[in-house]
């Protein structure tokens, strides 16, 4: 029997949004539908996302003595970062596996980083692709070290520039720590705000993070990773009660192992899954689910990924979630089939209107999960200004009735296909469709 | 346009020239805001500076024999010194940066207050900023701000009482008195007829059809007050020149908010966000980072002095951060975070010119945890004495209600103009 409301919450609350057809193709099994996505995959072409760092370290190094080829290379890296943006706002709404571009999205807010910090713009849409992409259906920890030695998060929690008091470069020039990667690895990535660490951990990891850094305009292989023992704070360090002994790079690993380990960073992590895919207020018994599979598990991402597709409460109840912007954008995208830029340019436009553009979360904690943090009244007259403005744009390419039909029919009101089925205009119908009450929640 | 006119005469939608909507068409059944009696004509604006503020670099205690060498090649110079702080008292000084403002000291219409701290003692951003505005002893204790709470506790239960600026409801102004949000739109605005159709669609959406009933209002009460010449502003997240991003925007909201406020049948209590604080590194001495967060504070008090006109004498503005920095310089010419800092408040109505607060001293002994500025002053204690002297919330409110657990944190004297 096809299951119409589970293939909705298949498509809505996991994946971003039914394209038409695929309802019906998804009510025929929607718990195989999504473990189907749970494959791993890279990206071919994020190559050139190293390059740029490259060329904007030099760009940067040479700026005193040609600050025009600087203002230029600077101008064109913002040209390139923003049509990245938009491409991976158009990749995930005409992805075949939208479930686990959603995912890709999670664990990239998880471990944000933000062009606030202009200096991430060379690196933020590879810092996704390579950082995160590869590791969602794997191991929680070879996520957080591929993170933590990627130049985007390198430079944007400050560590390059975190120097041992201790070391060579710290007894020669009197420079120190910076304790912003120790903070918030422990803080937001890891174990959480409770989690059960002291100022003195947090100094004592950042002591321990010295010497991950990049290498620079002059060095080989120039904006990579690069270890710096010259840099590092030597002697042992003790993080949360455990020591490690004097070992440069790899106490580093040793000690992201171990934080990655602690059942607070599972409860931390199954909260955070929990909020995103259940209720704004997680019901414990389904955080408490995801936390022992991921102790269980050693934190195979895959294994918890699986758990959550199999929790009774994400099915027991449709339309729990209201989308963020950024998900309310990529599901019109979807909807309505809209596949380039040009095409999409006012829908894509609403990101901003919104604020939500891709990776400029205002934090390092990324964007909110909750309905509170993004319908402020503001907030809700911006997205019906919003709908308006799509529903114009779109006015006879496309059937508010037909694509209501596709997407929102399972859950939707008599009320709200009533007022569809007679709006004044097309444009109307199709801007009433886009701010109904089911197409704003997931 | 009258400014007393009631504003069910006059709702006007934004920006009405670039939908040509005219009069005419606001006859649709759209709520209409009926006038409450507002319970004071004082104005309160509180500024979030989010990512804690270095209060020893903003108000650098210069006569510290101390501070010089803690702040090495980030200290501010003594006044009369190349790029050297504006003096204050022969002690204090205040940053170069804040140039615009510094007459404002001498005309009484500046006051900071020293080493001041909310009751949170770590040092996350996120606690520490919940901390700030829930107004309690933790984080996630509640889920309304000490601002709403404060309107609850004036009467001021009319939803435009309390403003908040920007897209979304800081927690400071969140909970259960309702408030207005306004933003600037870049959008052209959605007719009566169409929004009269979305609220016929909310009916059964409880959060959905209240969010747009107050957006509604809101509109409507901006727009009487800032009128109908809403010059697209370039929102958050834009990185077209290379500037840090957060400063973009915010002088025009001040300038918006300031006009509302001097509606007298607009807001009285406004809050916003001011960011860039969070100075790790190349936080700098006259020029850098800091420098640079300060000059967009500096471009929104103006704007909102501006755009208040007459309503400034009786206006406070405060400007509270999570928590301080290391006394210290760190290794990247910048501080790590903190816990004693400066308050900052302006207005026609601050006792000002002077250096309030108690100070502690910098030398290794007088430091908290041999690392920040020591707070000697609570954060509450401001926030109650221009609630209780300036906006009239009643004391007895303030202890229990407003601020739970705060009997300890004692109102101050001389701070709000008699």
């Amino acid at each position: 029997m096809l299951d119409l409301k589970a293939a909705s919450i298949a498509a809505n609350r996991f994946g971003l949004g039914a394209k038409p057809g695929e309802l019906d193709a998804i009510a025929k099994d929607p718990r195989a539908w999504l473990s189907r996505q749970l494959v791993a995959e890279t990206v071919a072409g994020t190559a050139s996302w190293p390059a740029q760092l490259t060329g904007f370290l030099k760009a940067q190094h040479e700026r005193k003595a040609d600050i025009d080829a600087f203002k230029e290379f600077r101008k064109a890296m913002q040209q390139d970062f923003r049509a990245a943006a938009a491409k991976r706002t158009l990749d995930a709404a005409n992805s075949p596996t939208p479930f686990r571009e959603r995912l890709v999205q999670f664990w990239s807010n998880h471990f944000t980083v933000s062009v606030q910090r202009p200096v991430v713009v060379p690196t933020a849409v590879g810092f996704e692709n390579e950082a995160i992409r590869p590791n969602i259906f794997g191991n929680f920890r070879d996520m957080l070290k591929t993170v933590a030695a990627h130049p985007a998060m390198l430079l944007y929690l400050d560590n390059i520039k975190s120097i041992g008091p201790n070391s060579g470069a710290g007894l020669k020039n009197k420079h120190g720590l910076n304790e912003n990667l120790a903070r918030e690895m422990m803080e937001l990535h890891t174990v959480g705000v409770d989690g059960g660490y002291t100022q003195t951990d947090v100094t004592e990891l950042a002591k321990i993070l010295t010497g991950w850094s990049i290498a620079n305009a002059q060095e080989p292989n120039s904006g990579q990773f690069r270890y710096r023992p010259f840099v590092h704070e030597p002697g042992d360090k003790t993080v949360m009660g455990k020591t490690y002994r004097e070992a440069g790079q790899n106490e580093a690993i040793t000690a992201m192992n171990d934080l990655a380990a602690r059942p607070a960073t599972a409860r931390h992590i199954a909260t955070k899954l929990a909020r995103h895919f259940v209720a704004d207020d997680p019901p414990k018994a389904a955080v408490d689910a995801l936390a022992r599979t991921y102790m269980e598990t050693d934190g195979d991402l895959r294994a918890v990924t699986m758990t959550l597709i199999g929790l009774p409460q994400i099915w027991a109840e449709p339309q729990t979630k209201i989308k963020t912007p950024n998900e309310l954008v990529i599901s019109a995208c979807r909807s309505f089939g809209i596949t380039d830029v040009q095409a999409g340019e006012m829908l894509l436009m609403g990101l901003r209107q919104m604020e939500q553009a891709p990776f400029t979360a205002p934090s390092p904690a990324g964007w909110p999960d909750t309905a509170d943090s993004w319908i402020s009244p503001e907030a809700m007259m911006t997205r019906v200004e919003w709908a308006m403005a799509v529903g114009q744009k779109l006015e006879g390419q496309a059937d508010a009735r037909d694509i209501a039909k596709a997407t929102i029919q399972p859950v939707a009101s008599q009320n709200t296909l009533f007022h569809i089925d007679h709006a004044p205009s097309a444009a109307e119908a199709l801007a009433l469709l886009i701010a109904s009450p089911e197409f704003q929640r997931r | 346009m009258a400014l007393d006119m009631p504003f069910e005469n006059i709702i006007l939608p934004r920006r009405a020239f670039l939908t040509g909507v005219g009069a005419a068409a606001l006859a649709a059944g759209l709520p209409r805001v009926v006038l409450a009696d507002a319970p004071t004509d004082k104005r309160f604006v509180v500024i979030i500076l989010r990512g804690a503020m270095d209060g020893l670099n903003v108000v650098p205690p210069y006569g510290d024999k101390d501070y010089a060498a803690l702040r090495a090649q980030i200290a501010i110079a003594k006044p009369g010194e190349t790029d050297g702080a504006f003096d204050l008292n022969g002690f204090f000084g205040l940053h170069p940066a804040l140039a615009e403002i510094a007459p404002w000291y001498k005309e009484g219409a500046l006051l900071p207050i020293h080493a001041v701290a909310s009751p949170y003692r770590d040092r996350s951003h996120f606690d520490g900023q919940d901390v700030l505005e829930n107004g309690t002893l933790s984080a996630r204790d509640t889920e309304s701000g000490w601002l709403n709470r404060a309107l609850t506790a004036m009467g001021g239960s009319d939803r435009r009482i309390g403003l908040a600026v920007g897209q979304s409801i800081p927690l400071v102004l969140r909970g259960p008195t309702p408030v207005a949000s306004w933003a600037p739109t870049h959008m052209p605005e959605a007719n009566d007829s169409f929004l009269t159709l979305v609220q016929a669609v909310y009916q059964g959406d409880q959060r959905l059809s209240a969010a747009l009933a107050d957006g509604i209002r809101a509109t409507a009460a901006a727009d009487h007050a800032i009128g109908t010449d809403n010059t697209p502003i370039a929102s958050a997240g834009m990185v077209d020149d290379g500037k840090p991003a957060p400063y973009r925007g915010q002088e025009a909201l001040a300038e918006a908010a300031g006009k509302m406020l001097a509606d007298p049948n607009g807001p009285r209590i406004a809050a916003f966000d001011a960011q860039g604080w969070d100075t790790h590194a190349a936080q700098g001495g006259a020029k850098g980072r800091l420098a640079q967060a300060l000059g967009g504070l500096q471009a929104s008090l103006v704007a909102l002095r501006r755009s208040l006109g007459p309503a400034w004498k009786d206006t406070v503005v405060l400007m509270a951060t999570e928590f301080g920095r290391t006394a210290h310089v760190n290794g990247t010419n910048g501080t790590d975070h903190g816990t004693g800092t400066v308050t900052l408040l302006a207005g026609g109505a601050v006792a000002g010119g002077k250096v309030a607060g108690q100070w502690p001293g910098l030398a290794d002994g007088q430091l908290y945890q041999s690392r920040d500025l020591m707070p000697t002053t609570d954060l509450r204690a401001v926030m109650k004495t221009v609630l209780a002297e300036h906006m009239g919330v009643p004391r007895d409110r303030l202890d229990g209600f407003v601020f739970p657990n705060s009997s300890d944190a004692r109102t101050l004297k001389g701070i709000v103009a008699a």
